[in-house]
């Protein structure tokens, strides 16, 4: 009568489950404390910096380490220009190919293309910024950057003298690094939509390109989103190529053919000949925001890549 | 309603017929010689135990079959007497002219109900023009009293029967000549599908419904001629059978029939 309705049930695990959950969460607090660890030692290595220029560090544009006059606005703005030219060209490009790749492409050739682009994710940066230095900035110089200006040279964005290294060099040496990423997750998030959707839209007689534009494209939006956000925290903080292409000059100017400067590359630059200690710390504050921004791009990117495809990106 | 002396090649009251029609995914024939004659205006149930070929062989008739990977088809179906695989046909005419109807309910789930209901050729109608179209498709799948007041939403807080009903509607905006169904009601409650098959016979006065169904209680209920499928040892999915529902259920003519009927395997 008065038996309870539930009993506990003493759960057994055994010793070797114990050390394995241990070892599993161990190394996941590990990394949140990498993070975070990470994260402190930059601030504290910026607090000179963040002490002598407060917040107005992220407006100021004055960066002048002989008169220890340091402001991160030329940095940032150089960044921000690449990686929205980079991620412009990028999720065109990626997204189109994604598209074929998963819905038209036979077989035959979407497997070894599938194969080559993401080979293409892992070619090193500096090959990237060799072949930029070589090729493509001598390409911006003598047929691209003349072309773009005569057609669209009216616009502050196109005019100015074009020195074949600068924001748009740079910008495009990015949109190749980064389109394998975009392609890669895009096909596969275009992938999982259910092919009960495509052949719904196909039996009201669709194309195949009314199909994947106006079903599976939006279907997929959000995890297409996510690719080319992640794409974006890749061009962030991409440094040698970028380095190698933009002309390092911290000025800011409305020309894309100019010369420019980003956060990764001032720093992988100018750290070796940092004198001073503001200077250093100014350089670690570029390598503050750089690491928030970063953190906060990706977290956001696969957040979103993963509420479309499921939680194994 | 006999056929009358015009030496057509389907009688007239035919709409939709296949002529020794064959399915392949790759080197596996899923469905085999094939002739079967789809009358005007009634529904014709095609049972059978799972994997006999039924799907495949729907889907062979409005050419979605050959979206498959590896997929080819031989012989004819002849759709107002003119194959729709002879080379040149479009299959998008096709497809407008023969609807569908899937298994799982599959609305776009980034369209509002209403441009679901006029997601077939919907978007070049001005606003007014939409709800017409959408009106008429959804009362005609048993909807608009149900969705009226919620055009805009997402189809996915609908119920599965509503979104189902809402497929049917998609379906019969494109006002096609023939309605295929694979297996309508199989993800719905029992509700639901009593409202699906009641709706089923409503269409039947305006469309051809061909109805792919494994619960033979279904067949009975809503069919007007039953087509039953087998696949044989290497299994290609033959044709046993077809007659007016009532004598396939009540004096099937081959053995194989009557076991499944009677249960005794499938
Ligand atoms: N996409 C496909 N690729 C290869 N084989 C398939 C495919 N779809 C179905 N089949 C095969 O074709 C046969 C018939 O399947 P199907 O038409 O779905 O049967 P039913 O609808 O009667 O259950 C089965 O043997 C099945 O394995
Ligand atoms: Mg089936």
């Amino acid at each position: 009568m008065d038996e309870p309705a539930f009993r506990r049930i003493a759960r057994f695990v055994s010793p070797v489950d114990r050390g394995f959950a241990a070892v599993v969460y161990g190394g996941s607090a590990l990394f949140a404390v990498l993070i975070v660890g990470l994260f402190i030692e930059l601030v504290l290595g910026s607090w000179p910096s963040l002490r002598a220029f407060g917040p107005s560090f992220i407006w100021k544009s004055a960066w002048d380490p002989v008169a220890s006059k340091f402001g991160a606005l030329p940095m940032i703005y150089g960044t921000v220009v690449t990686s929205f030219i980079a991620i412009l060209l990028a999720s065109f490009v990626g997204i189109m190919a994604a598209v074929f790749l998963a819905d038209f492409a036979p077989r035959w050739i979407a497997a070894p293309l599938s194969f080559l682009i993401e080979l293409l994710a892992a070619v090193p940066s500096v090959v990237y910024g060799l072949w930029g230095l070589f090729v493509l900035a001598p390409l911006v110089r003598t047929t691209i950057g003349p072309v773009l200006q005569h057609l669209l040279g009216w616009t502050p964005l196109f005019a100015g003298p074009i020195y074949g290294v600068g924001l748009l060099t740079a910008g495009i040496i990015l949109a190749l690094m980064i389109v394998p990423t975009v392609t890669a997750i895009s096909r596969d998030v275009i992938a999982a939509i259910p092919r009960d959707l495509r052949e719904a839209s196909m039996a009201l007689g669709s194309t195949k390109w009314e199909t994947a534009t106006r079903v599976v494209l939006p279907a997929a939006r959000v995890g297409i989103f996510g690719a080319c956000v992640l794409g974006l925290g890749r061009a962030l903080g991409e440094t040698i190529a970028v380095t190698m292409v933009i002309g390092n000059r911290p000025e800011i100017s409305a020309s894309l053919f100019a010369p420019s400067y980003t956060l990764a590359s001032v720093i992988a630059n100018e750290f070796t000949e940092a004198t001073s200690a503001v200077y250093i710390s100014a350089l670690i504050e570029l390598g503050l925001i750089l690491f928030v921004v970063s953190i906060v791009v990706n977290a956001v990117a696969r957040l979103m890549i993963w509420s479309v495809r499921g939680s194994r990106a | 309603m006999t056929a009358s002396a015009t030496p057509a090649i389907a009688p007239p009251e035919t709409v939709l017929a296949t002529d020794d029609l064959s399915a392949y995914y790759g080197t596996h024939q899923a469905v085999g010689n094939v002739s079967i004659a789809f009358r005007r205006q009634a529904i014709t149930a095609l049972i059978g135990p799972s994997g006999c070929g039924k799907t495949t062989l729907l889907r062979c008739l409005n050419r979605i079959h050959e979206l498959a990977f590896d997929a080819c088809v031989s012989g004819r179906v002849l759709f107002d007497n003119a194959d729709i695989y002879e080379w040149g046909t479009d299959p998008m005419a096709i497809r407008r002219r023969i609807g569908m109807v899937f298994q799982r309910p599959n609305p776009f789930p980034t369209l509002s109900i209403l441009d679901n209901a006029v997601a077939a050729g919907g978007r070049r109608l001005n606003r007014r023009a939409k709800l017409e179209v959408a009106e008429r498709a959804l009362r005609a799948a048993a909807l608009w009293d149900e969705v009226k007041d919620k055009l805009s939403r997402s189809p996915l807080q609908l119920s599965g029967g509503q979104q189902q009903r809402l497929c049917i509607a998609r379906a019969v905006a494109a006002e096609p000549d023939v309605l295929l169904m694979d297996e309508p009601t199989a993800s719905l409650d029992p509700i639901a599908t009593a409202v699906i098959e009641e709706l089923m016979a409503s269409l039947a006065n305006q469309f051809t419904l061909v109805a792919v169904t494994h619960n033979m209680q279904q067949a009975a209920r809503v069919s007007d001629v039953a087509a039953f499928m087998l696949a044989d040892e290497s299994r290609t999915g033959r044709l046993i059978e077809v007659d007016d529902t009532a004598k396939l259920f009540t004096k099937p003519s081959d053995r194989r029939t009557e076991d499944y009927i009677t249960g005794r395997f499938g």
